[in-house]
């Protein structure tokens, strides 16, 4: 130990990659859940190719999992790793570019043999060419420790060497102090019915853990000081996870049944398995045929009276939009929940993008408004869930609540809330009526009064054609044009009954940053560093898109400039730039990954300068 | 349901008049299915209020605003999707899903064969008029190959699908046709798809007076219908004619017509069986529609009892609960591993 120095860093940006097959993000996982379990902040960033098993060696078939964590709070994971786990050349190749200077390389040399090197296009060996100065490399030949480590198993080599990942992560636990018993205990229940595999998985944990303890390979191991959150109870939870949470917590508090209509698509398919798994949380999902289908079925659910949902990612949304556009119609509450992936078309399945927005703001036929809500960060999908749901049964209509692969995917620690402090949801249905009118409206929602199917002598039609008042056809032009605001001001008195985010900064000065959306914990990073060197710049995270919040407009006049940063090629912009005519200026990097600070930070000062 | 139910209800026809005008042109076929539909209701024994009828776009489709009951006239194709979610959500309702061959068999296919395939107890009535009509006018995916219409003046290129063909291999559990010109056969055939536990399908042969006039005739000229029709009766043989003086026999691998004295029909000709399930024999006869040397069969194809969607789903909700108990959402969300930060 006497030649090991212990250093202590503030955060620690650590990215394992491998092939898609060597369990990258299964050993990404074990080392967050440990991580979160020791105490610290953390956000993680799986990055994954579309293909299931991509040829073995191969530049796309690499899979990557980064996790930063510190003992301060944590907004994002981490612009250039501080530690790379390569598990073979081409893991290597694709991630070399993206680590900090002097970071530590952790390599499985086993790996770099003739034909991965060619696979990985690697022209001479980077561990033999020099390629690697300006790293600390650790060239350690997993393959062969673990099979070392595995010599009693009973275990086929092929087996064995399927191993290596844990031996890998025992290494990265010694390296940060971590304990083992989380990994220890998940392995023992994962593989509770193969003992064999069971014992090799820790046997391989500990001879990593050993190797880098006993071995003078590793000159520095790490200790991060524990983070100080905010008192109470933590889990690690996913965006997809969070919103499956808030949705059944949001129909548990409207005491109603939910229902979920879907079809699988990436990177969205994670909500219906996991709200499938609660047939005794009075959870229904239904699988359809189409994307079509599950809206359609979630609407007709929602007509019965239960919470509908629908659960989807772009290319879905195409194909819900005639929906979208008859329950904005009929007047129904529905959440559609759009996970964002790159596009267009089939695009980046795996990959994260913000640029649904204006899909769902306007992609539909006539007038067809919809509130669209934005969850900020993997924990925040709760919240977000629950009050897409709060809004849509209070409006009686549908709500869009934008997610997108990087929140879906990524994991935070997150304060469990206590159910008796979640509000109730209040919903009322006409029951008796001598004079029942269904598109009558509370005057201060507009919501229209909704009488479920089932309740006597209350029988009438909704429908897509227009309607007047009593329910009937209405082809009469005075009373389309009253509808059409109707509809229109019902999605702007959403913004009287949801909470406004605060501005960040100074409420006057040179310029202003608009976001939306999974960016914040980069915007926030961003601005830290920002401000402290200038203090005339304010921030301005929006949680509702469609209302803008009321104070928007007035606050934009406070400032001589407005900058918004968005992965796609300018949507929100074009949204303030029509509403307040001001001349905002956009930031864009549509590269299907999460913006980062450092060019942020430029950007801002660019603007500040131009 | 119990004729005591239906007394204590004491609904009829007028109980399920709504208030709004009816537009389907003059001669319409679909006046006749309404007026069926109208009688057939008030003798389920189901309470008015938990009838929802459910339709796409087209001329059939404006249905549910002229029965007085809960409706929804939605998009076009998409009706069994509503009506799978309402269906779901609350199986107290009684859900009709009302269709037509363009709205239910060309942009709402998909949707109609995994409706039948999951066996949700919904009855669909799918009006056939072979034509699309309140686009006026362009051939449908039943009209015959070299139907000349506005969209294909020089005759059509493609064959027809037979929706009661598609219905049977989809997995309904009840499959029938009828004829709008034959009111008590469609009353017959709509009350028992009403009351058929399961996805029930009903084709009628619909007349549209104004773009496809006369399609049916070989089946509803009273002169020479009776030639043209078989009507399938359970346990009965296939007879038809003029004087019921003809039947069908089943020849080893096809149905022939063979001549019969009415008063004493040989006494080995096959019967109808409508509780088989036997596809081999249903796809034979649904067959004869487009034979023209063979009478159209209708009736009831298929009448066979499987567990419904709903119910299956309810025996697994009921069962998870059994083996995990009630749902408690503090442990939902403090599931997995916590830690406590003091």
């Amino acid at each position: 130990m006497s030649k090991k120095e212990l250093q202590e860093l503030k955060r620690v940006t650590i990215r394992f990659a491998g092939d898609s097959g060597d369990g990258m993000q299964l050993t990404g996982g074990q080392f967050s859940d440990s991580t979160a379990l020791a105490g610290y902040d953390l956000i993680t960033l799986p990055d994954y190719p579309a293909e299931i098993r991509a040829p073995a060696g191969t530049l796309f078939g690499v899979s990557g999992f980064q996790i930063q964590f510190s003992s301060e709070p944590v907004h994002t994971p981490g612009d250039t790793p501080d530690v790379l786990v390569a598990m073979n050349p081409a893991a290597l190749k694709v991630n070399l570019k993206h680590m900090k200077d002097n970071a530590i390389l952790i390599i499985n040399t086993d790996a770099f043999t003739k034909r991965n090197l060619e696979l990985a296009k690697y022209e001479s060996n980077p561990l033999e060419d020099g390629s690697l100065k300006g790293y600390q490399v650790f060239p350690v030949n997993i393959t062969t420790l673990t099979r070392e480590a595995l010599k009693d198993s009973p275990l086929s080599v092929k087996d064995k060497d399927r191993c290596k990942n844990f031996f890998a992560l025992g290494m990265t636990y010694w390296m940060f102090s971590r304990e083992m018993d989380t990994t220890i205990e998940w392995i023992e229940e994962k593989f509770k019915n193969k003992p064999e595999l069971a014992e090799a998985n820790k046997k391989a944990l500990n001879a990593g853990y050993s190797y880098a303890l006993a071995t003078e390979i590793f000159t520095t191991h790490f200790k991060v000081p524990r983070a100080k959150k905010k008192p109470g109870k933590y889990r690690n939870i996913t965006g997809n996870e969070a919103i499956a949470l808030g949705l059944i917590t949001a129909a548990k508090k409207a005491n109603k049944e939910l229902f979920l209509g879907s079809y699988p698509i990436t990177p969205a398919s994670e909500i219906l398995h996991e709200l499938s798994k609660y047939r005794h949380y009075d959870v229904k999902t239904f699988q359809a045929e189409d994307e079509i289908g599950g809206i359609g079925s979630a609407l007709g659910a929602s007509y019965t009276g239960a919470l509908g949902v629908t659960t989807t990612s772009g290319p879905g949304i195409a194909l819900k939009s005639e929906f979208m556009g008859l329950a904005v119609m009929v007047e129904l509450p529905l959440v559609i929940v759009d996970i964002q992936r790159g596009g267009p078309s089939t695009g980046l399945p795996t990959k994260t993008e913000q640029a649904d927005l204006l899909q769902v703001m306007y992609g539909r036929n006539g007038e067809a408004p919809i509130p669209v809500i934005a969850a900020y960060s993997p924990a925040d999908c709760f919240r977000a869930a629950f009050e897409a749901c709060e809004v849509a049964l209070k409006f009686n209509m549908p709500v869009v609540l934008l997610s997108d692969g990087y929140i879906a995917n990524g994991a935070e620690p997150w304060r469990i809330p206590a159910v008796e402090n979640i509000p109730e949801i209040k919903v009322e249905y006409v029951t008796k009526s001598d004079d029942y009118k269904p598109y009558e409206r509370d005057p201060e929602t507009l919501a229209r009064y909704i009488a479920l199917p089932g309740t006597p002598g209350l029988e009438h039609h909704i429908g897509g054609l227009e309607k007047d008042e009593s329910g009937n056809v209405s082809y009469v032009p005075e009373n389309h044009d009253k509808m059409v605001r109707i509809r229109a001001e019902k999605v702007e008195r959403v913004g009287n009954y949801v909470k406004e985010p605060e501005l960040m900064g100074k409420d006057s000065g040179e310029l202003l940053v608009i976001s939306w959306g999974s960016t914040y914990g980069t915007i926030y990073n961003a601005l830290e560093e920002i401000w402290q060197e200038y203090d005339n710049v304010s921030w301005y995270h929006l949680r509702w898109v469609n209302p803008l919040p009321k104070a928007l407009g007035k606050i934009i006049k406070n400032f001589k400039k407005v900058l918004v940063p968005e992965i796609n090629l300018g949507q929100l912009v074009k949204i303030i730039r029509a509403e307040y005519l001001v001349d905002a200026k956009s930031f864009n990097r549509v590269r299907g990954l999460p913006l980062q600070t450092g060019e942020v930070v430029e950007a801002i000062k660019t603007t500040l300068k131009g | 349901m119990s004729d005591t139910l239906t007394k204590e209800l004491k609904l009829t026809r007028e109980d399920f008049t709504s208030d709004q005008e009816v537009r389907w042109c003059p001669g319409c076929g679909d006046y006749s299915i309404l007026a069926q539909m109208k009688k057939v209701l008030p003798e389920l024994g189901i309470p008015k209020e938990n009838f929802v009828f459910v339709s796409g776009i087209g001329c059939s489709s404006r249905f549910p605003y002229y029965v007085d009951t809960y409706g929804i006239h939605g998009i076009h194709g998409r009706a069994p999707v509503i009506a799978s979610g309402i269906k779901i959500a609350n199986p107290d309702l009684k859900v009709f899903v009302i269709t037509g061959d363009g709205d239910g068999l060309s942009i709402g296919g998909n949707h109609f064969i995994h409706l039948c395939r999951r066996n949700i107890d919904i009855t669909v009535v799918m009006f056939n008029n072979r034509i699309y009509g309140l686009t006026k006018g362009q051939y449908s995916p039943t009209s015959e190959r070299g139907k000349i219409t506005k969209s294909s003046p020089y005759g059509t290129v493609e064959n027809p699908f037979n929706p009661v063909e598609m219905a049977l291999a989809s997995g309904a559990t009840f499959v029938a046709k009828t004829i709008d010109r034959e009111p008590k056969h469609l009353a017959e055939m709509l009350r028992r798809a009403a009351e058929h536990k399961g996805t029930s399908f009903v084709e009628v042969y619909q007349n549209c007076p104004i773009f496809n006039d006369g399609a049916y005739s070989p089946v509803t000229d009273p002169k020479r219908k009776r030639e043209n029709v078989v009507i399938m009766e359970h346990g009965k043989p296939y007879v038809f004619g003029q004087n019921n003086d003809k039947a069908l026999n089943w020849s080893g691998n096809d149905f022939e017509i063979i001549d019969i004295e009415p008063e004493k029909p040989p006494k080995d000709l096959i019967v109808h069986d409508e509780h088989a399930g036997r596809p081999a024999l249903e796809f034979m006869l649904v067959s004869m529609t487009f034979n023209p040397d063979l009478p159209t069969p209708i009736g009831v194809f298929r009448d066979i009892k499987e567990d419904t969607y709903e119910d299956l789903l309810i025996r697994q909700i009921d069962f998870v609960k059994e083996q995990k108990g009630e749902g408690d959402l503090e442990q939902l969300l403090n599931s997995g591993k916590t830690w406590v930060v003091e």
